[in-house]
């Protein structure tokens, strides 16, 4: 049984009560047609305002749920002939990120993502999505690999965030992080990165420098998590929720502060739900979006996203 | 120029520039504490010493303007974007108001100074992030201005210099702030490109977002002894590893050994050891083909 976000109780409770009703009517032989086909059409109508009226820290919930699918479930569903490459040639293979070559739509394409687990065993070894700088550096050889041999980059958003340890900080995660933002600026091949579920801070834009940012519908992109900004502002991270709200993370959010360009569209009650039409709606949006990129040349590639990021931020000239 | 000449370049300046020594009746102002050797110095002392114990050699935090008269050539700066304004883009409260008390606190439009100038004769962009204005933390005009320099730098065809002094991305501008960091990396990619040089000077403290950004990827990355550097805290990290955590972690000296600095300067030889970078740099000194 799927983990119920409390957010949704109403939807799963009147879903219970009718298969219990069709239950009944079945055993009883008497004909309950009429009432179950109220309670539906009520259900139906739940559904859509309940889901289509998430407040920010109901997404958050869904980009955090245990079952949402990961990178490797996207690569799985999406691309072909994947190949797994492993390491930074510097000094270890970090599982928080993945990456590698595949086939999509035909043509030859590079994949990296972070990683998160879906058991306790896995999360242990992938550190729960947050990298170490090897993460990083793996994920900038693979991208000056997929330079060289010139075909895009596509990028998997989905960590909380860098990991704050002791080893990260010796081994440099300062540098790891700003060669990679600097390096990917300069990259002369098409860049698109997807924040797939939560989106945090230097991790996550480690792998975002890219020239279209799409995000899921309850995917979340912000400078620090809930509960760090709620411990930073307020002293207090129980306050998460109202940080959720008054720190505008969500796709709706980035959208208007024109830092993504396309908000993909999740199943009702989040991607969890049904992973392979999840994939389909995906694999549309990133054909287009490959498409619109394809007709541009290495220098405007980077030129295009000079200019995306050169127009983020909000201040007054006078 | 010698160390000599800087320090009279400090004293002249100070009459005229340093609108932050105010001059009032209380001990404090005419003493300084330092904060690492609790000794008490004489504030004259302290200034002449460019803000260097005299007893144990901590570098305590300049303001932006002190540092521009301590690193460029006298009366050679020129500043830009002062005119950009912050505004409140998530609605938080007081946050404006915040800013104005800084503004006036520090005499910047925001926690960057940038400009051109010279240095040794030499023309040079300079940012200089400034801690005393909300902890020098990068909002939406912060990263404006300094890509703008940046941008200034690769126009001219000059190296470009920071300063760094920050303690990350600015919370009360949210992801825009996280953005910067990828704004200010585009316009050095730029700069990059075209053959020039970057020095980046990490000074007390350069963390979280501007240190995972424009500080730690200078084609030299210099810092000032002890300045605390590092991206996540050190309560942060203690909290997450169960461990303490050595003294010297995330100083400059623990980076250095770790091998993320070229060099640790000390302040009064900054000037100099910057200088005689820019030059080894001049477009025609190297003669091989």
């Amino acid at each position: 049984m799927s983990k119920i976000m409390p957010f949704e109780e109403p939807v799963i409770k009147l879903r219970e009560k009718i298969d219990e009703l069709k239950h009944i009517a079945q055993d009883a032989e008497v004909d309950m047609s009429g009432e179950i086909e109220k309670l539906e059409a009520r259900l139906e109508q739940l559904e859509k305002s309940i889901y289509s009226n998430m407040a920010p820290w109901d997404r958050v919930q869904v980009a955090r749920h245990p079952e949402r699918p990961t990178t490797l479930a996207y690569i799985d569903a999406i691309f072909e002939d994947f190949i797994e490459l492993h390491g930074d040639r510097l000094f270890g293979d970090d599982a928080a990120i993945v990456g590698g070559i595949a086939s999509f739509n035909g043509q030859p394409i590079t994949i990296i993502g972070h990683q998160r687990g879906k058991t306790t065993k896995e999360n242990i070894r992938r550190n729960f999505g947050m990298p170490h700088p090897e993460g990083y550096r793996k994920a900038l050889r693979l991208m000056k690999q997929a330079e060289k041999f010139n075909r895009p980059i596509v990028c998997f958003i989905d960590t909380k965030g860098a990991y704050p340890g002791k080893a990260a900080e010796e081994r440099g995660q300062s540098e790891a992080i700003a060669r990679n933002l600097i390096e990917m600026a300069g990259l002369k091949v098409p860049v698109i990165s997807i924040v797939i579920g939560e989106g945090g801070s230097g991790g996550a834009l480690a792998l975002g420098v890219a020239n279209r940012i799409l995000m899921l519908e309850n995917s979340t992109y912000s400078v620090i998590s809930p509960e760090g900004a709620a411990s930073i502002l307020w002293k207090d991270a129980s306050l998460a929720k109202q940080a959720a709200e008054a720190m505008k993370i969500t796709a709706p959010d980035l959208m208007d502060m024109k830092i993504i360009d396309t908000i993909i569209p999740e199943v009702a009650g989040g991607a969890h739900r049904d992973i392979d039409k999840q994939a389909k709606v995906m694999k549309e949006h990133l054909t287009a979006t490959l498409e619109d990129l394809s007709v541009l040349n290495e220098e405007e590639l980077v030129q295009d996203r000079y200019e995306k990021f050169k127009a983020i931020g909000q201040f007054i000239e006078n | 120029m010698s160390i000599r000449d800087i320090f009279s370049v400090n004293r002249k300046k100070q009459r005229g520039n340093f609108s932050a020594t105010k001059e009032k009746d209380f001990p404090e102002d005419l003493m300084t504490k330092c904060p690492e050797c609790r000794k008490i110095h004489v504030t004259k002392a302290v200034e002449q010493n460019l803000k260097v114990c005299p007893n144990c050699q901590h570098h305590l935090k300049l303001t932006a303007q002190e540092r521009v008269a301590i690193f460029l050539d006298e009366g050679s700066f020129t500043s830009l974007d002062d005119h950009l304004q912050t505004t409140n883009p998530l609605g938080f409260p007081a946050y404006v108001e915040k800013i104005e008390v800084d503004k006036k606190k520090t005499g910047l439009n925001e926690a960057v100074l940038t400009g051109v100038g010279t240095l040794q004769g030499d023309k040079v962009v300079v940012a200089i992030m400034d801690s005393h204005f909300r902890m020098g933390s990068m909002g939406s005009v912060v990263g404006e201005k300094i890509t703008r320099a940046i941008e200034k730098a690769t126009e001219l065809r000059v190296p470009f210099i920071i300063f760094t002094a920050s303690g990350g991305a600015r919370m009360q501008e949210g992801v825009l702030s996280l953005m910067q960091m990828a704004k200010t990396s585009v316009a050095l990619s730029r700069h990059s490109e075209m053959g020039l040089l970057y020095i980046s000077i990490l000074t007390h403290p350069t963390t979280g977002g501007v240190s995972a950004s424009f500080a730690s990827v200078g084609d030299f990355n210099i810092a000032e002894p002890q300045a605390l550097i590092g991206f996540a805290g050190r309560r942060v990290i203690e909290q997450t590893v169960r461990e303490k955590l050595p003294d010297d972690f995330q100083t400059a000296e623990f980076l250095l050994a770790h091998g993320q600095l070229d060099a640790i300067f000390h302040r009064h030889e900054m000037r100099d050891k910057v200088a005689t970078i820019v030059k080894l740099h001049r477009k025609g000194e190297a003669t091989h083909v």
